[in-house]
């Protein structure tokens, strides 16, 4: 075995380092990496994902805590990418998100990996979708994307995670200008963190009036909630909301799936009624043994006697 | 491949302490020295601070203490270094930890003491000379 190989097998059996060590490597981004993904990519795609982003101060670490802990009371099991910025300066970073989630590092349910943005632009890393393949093929349930945390353009998430719950808190100055640029768009689920706090209500109602005009066409009426990470209350609405919004998605992929299976049935139905028809015509006008005459005596491949049929049959009716 | 490779560090503050000043100090020093640095923050139990290590696969582990409680904690936490094959991780230290007791905790694995007054530049110096090789 080499050793992407052991590495891989190791991602699929749970083994706690081998996970560590895949995230590496995608992060280095080494001449191993590609061959890695291709190998855990074929295990992906059970894990429902989260992107939790707001400004800084807002509350996301505590909240993802206070959220990671009612995933694992129903039992689930959750995987987290942190991510932080890296000083454009001097290439360093100070990743500081697992301070608020401390207690669970030695909760064999959970995996938690803080990661650098290493100057890509957008709220995440590169390595970001990557890594949460990893986290996928290991068979975490639940697998939480926290964005760096600047409030703004951080839309990269909408191309990793399938939830976006974007949070925002009173009294880090106006709470709308913390949420433009994007953010509004790519909200599935609104949070107003900090929520026994005073002006909470404001900020809930300005968003709930911005809210509205974007929710008018869409199929999925984003929602705005009340949470106070601290104490936890309203985690568990949240989760709730979070659960109905994949049974959406999950409904949303039936109907495109059907809507497929449907079309790709009749295409087929009518292709077979054309050819049919098209076939009793040209025996029925001798064409047909003409052709097939023509074949067996290799003057004519089949393709081309097809093509030539075709084209006078239906030049004729022009 | 390698100069594609970040050096990432975990700064842990093992048990009791009640605060983490000298331990923001040398990791803002390692941040600025160009390495990814994974702090956790206040009272640490050494299951933490491994499992931490392994789930950030980070090459380095300074540990910072105060309460003089590292004649207990520090022989914990490289057992379960060893016990959990992150023997590839190099392990530093830092804080009050008495003269006499170096040679002890250096026996068990820990890879260099350093004490009150030490300026970050020889930390900084010392976590890029002893980067533990990967295979």
């Amino acid at each position: 075995m080499t050793k992407i190989e052991e590495i891989v097998q190791g991602v699929l059996n749970g083994d706690r380092r081998s996970i560590a060590r895949a995230i590496t490597i995608i992060e280095n981004n080494t001449a191993e990496t590609q061959k890695l993904i291709a190998s855990i990519y074929p295990h992906t795609g059970k894990a429902h994902i989260i992107g939790i982003t707001g400004p800084g101060g807002s509350g996301k670490s505590t909240l993802i805590e206070k959220i990671i802990r009612k995933y694992r009371q129903k039992g689930k099991t959750v995987g987290v990418i942190a991510v932080d910025p890296t000083s454009p300066f001097t290439g360093g970073a100070f990743l500081g998100d697992r301070i608020r989630m401390q207690e669970l590092s030695t909760d064999q349910g959970v995996f938690i990996r803080s990661m650098a943005t290493r100057n890509y632009m957008g709220g995440i890393a590169k390595a970001t979708k990557d890594a949460v393949k990893v986290l996928d093929a290991t068979g975490k349930d639940i697998i939480i994307v926290e964005t760096v945390g600047a409030g703004q353009s951080e839309v990269e998430i909408i191309k990793v995670a399938q939830t976006i719950v974007v949070i925002c808190a009173p009294g880090l100055g106006d709470e709308i200008q913390a949420i433009k640029a994007g953010m509004m768009e790519i909200a599935d689920i609104f949070v107003v963190n900090k929520a026994d706090r005073e002006n909470a209500d404001k900020a809930l109602m300005d968003i709930q009036a911005m809210l509205q005009l974007n929710n008018k066409e869409k199929a999925w009426k984003t929602p705005i909630l009340k949470t106070a990470a601290l104490t936890g209350k309203g985690v568990l609405q949240l989760v709730e909301k979070i659960e109905e919004h994949k049974h959406f998605l999950e409904k949303e992929l039936e109907r495109k799936r059907s809507r497929e299976k449907a079309e790709a049935e009749l295409t087929e139905a009518i292709k077979e009624k054309v050819a049919t028809s098209i076939i009793e015509d040209l025996k029925r006008e001798g064409k047909f043994e003409e052709f097939l005459q023509k074949i067996l005596e290799k003057e004519m491949d089949p393709a081309s006697a097809a093509e030539k049929l075709l084209n006078e049959r239906f030049r004729k009716q022009v | 491949m390698q100069s594609k490779r970040k050096i990432r560090i975990l700064i842990a503050k093992p048990g009791l302490d009640s605060h983490d000043r000298g331990a923001k100090i040398v990791a803002r020093a390692l941040r600025d020295a160009g390495m990814e640095v994974i702090y956790t923050g206040l009272r640490q139990t050494p299951e933490q601070i491994v499992e931490t290590a392994l789930q950030e696969d980070v090459d380095v582990i300074g540990l910072s203490i105060l309460s003089g409680a590292h004649k207990t904690l520090f022989p914990r936490i490289m057992e379960l270094v060893k016990q959990k094959g992150l023997t590839d991780v190099m392990v530093f230290a830092g804080g009050i930890i008495p003269e006499e007791d170096i040679p002890e905790m250096k026996k068990l694995g820990i890879k260099e003491i350093f004490g009150p007054g030490t300026p970050t530049e020889t930390i900084v110096q010392f976590v890029f000379e002893h980067i533990p090789k990967r295979t």
